[in-house]
């Protein structure tokens, strides 16, 4: 019988990942967005996860427009982080399952999701910048990573109602799977951010208060939401807010927020952390 | 469904414009690989001749006109490869489309991002 211990939103912009590399962590603008991190970190080292579910949107490295799945799940032993062309550095390789996932699949398409299935996938700093931030000096290779990969860039995009079900649904799949392991889900990007246009650089510092208020106790305050109403109120890749809901529809249990926190901008964003139990 | 009204200042990057924007985000795509890179640097006109660019496309391209590009199909995540490529942030970017140099669009966000085409309610 395995165990969905809780669940993790975290922003991931590759600045991140930069500053990561470059040692930024104590500079003046990065500080206090890093300082959120630590409690994260401390209760992943006391509870010990076995695998992390992460769900991330592609930015174009996998995934180009010529085939752009909706959602899509890994089955791979292993993930590989590659060059997206613009200055982050890869990550080393990321331990994958495939017994639980190909678990999720089935359970999946039982339960009318119809995922595109990758036994090989690259994986993007949707993935890899969330790891980095949890398992500093990448010392991640000891969890087992399961990503769902879902459509943030190319509309129609799936509702945010469909992603949060599709969360539930996997929280279904990992709690009738026969594996006894300790299960955490992560869920990538937001809050809010524009990067086109004339409003680029749109934040909506008060919707994402908003978001941070309602996630846990109230998740279909956001669910209401079309991708339409997101892009309005929460900039053009304000629709990642479908990772955290997604994550958020994975927790079954009694939730506790342990912890949260809000830094605005990171880079051209609106940084979100929460870290919640599974009881 | 199509994005009905979309926000000014916003261009929503739908099947229309992937349909108008494919050659020129595929171009971009090819950023991901160093040799893409070193090729596109190498000869601007003819790698974007290689991979059958519009005349209006190439032309917003050799520009560096990242709203020009938008509006052509170009996805924002695409043309953060060719910005790359130039040695250009997402900043930068966000001064180029904005119209501020990229000091100024940085002040803007710590000061709390651009509302400059108003706010929608979301309660």
């Amino acid at each position: 019988m395995s165990k969905i211990i809780g669940g993790i939103a975290t922003s991931h912009i590759p600045a991140i990942g930069v500053a990561m590399d470059k040692g930024l962590e104590n500079e003046p603008y990065w500080k206090d967005f890093f300082a959120a991190y630590p409690p994260v970190r401390q209760w992943l080292d006391a509870q010990q996860p076995d695998i992390a579910i992460v769900f991330y949107n592609d930015h174009g490295l996998e995934f180009f427009l010529d085939r752009k799945p909706t959602f899509a799940v890994g089955t791979a032993a292993q993930y590989l982080n590659a060059d997206e062309g613009w200055g982050i550095k890869p990550i080393p390789p990321i331990t994958g399952e495939t017994e639980l996932s190909w678990h999720i699949v089935n359970s999946l398409v039982e339960d009318g999701f119809d995922p595109t299935v990758c036994q090989e996938m690259r994986v993007d700093h949707g993935l890899t910048v969330p790891l980095s931030l949890m398992y500093p000096g990448h010392n991640y290779q000891h969890l087992q990573v399961i990503p769902v990969c879902i459509n943030c860039e190319r509309h129609p995009m799936p509702k945010p109602s469909r992603s949060f079900a599709l969360g539930e649904a996997i929280g279904r799949a990992v709690e009738s799977w026969s594996g006894d392991k300790k299960v955490v889900m992560f869920g990538t990007g937001g809050l809010s951010h524009q990067l086109d246009g004339e409003r680029a650089g749109y934040i909506n510092h008060e919707f994402d208060h908003y978001c941070l208020d309602q996630l846990v106790p109230n998740p279909h305050a956001l669910t209401r939401y079309s991708n339409g109403d997101l892009v309005k109120i929460a900039g053009s890749q304000g629709v990642e807010l479908a990772m955290w809901l997604a994550m958020r529809g994975a927790l079954p249990g009694k939730l506790t927020e342990l912890h949260r926190s809000y830094h605005a901008p990171i880079s051209n964003t609106g940084a979100g952390v929460m870290l919640i139990q599974n009881d | 469904m199509t994005i009905p009204h979309s926000p000014p200042g916003t261009q929503v990057f739908d099947g229309p414009m992937a349909t108008q924007g494919y050659a020129l985000n595929k171009l971009c795509y090819s950023f991901n690989e160093a040799a893409g890179r070193e090729a596109f640097l190498a000869d601007e006109s003819g790698y974007c001749d290689r991979f059958g660019l519009s005349a209006e496309q190439k032309a917003a391209l050799l520009g560096r006109d990242v709203l020009a590009l938008q509006a052509l199909g170009g996805s924002i995540y695409y043309l953060a490869k060719f910005a790359g490529v130039l040695g250009l942030g997402v900043q930068d970017v966000g001064g180029l489309q904005t119209g501020m140099s990229t000091d100024e669009f940085k002040a803007m966000l710590v000061d709390g991002g651009n509302r400059r085409f108003g706010e929608y309610d979301y309660e």
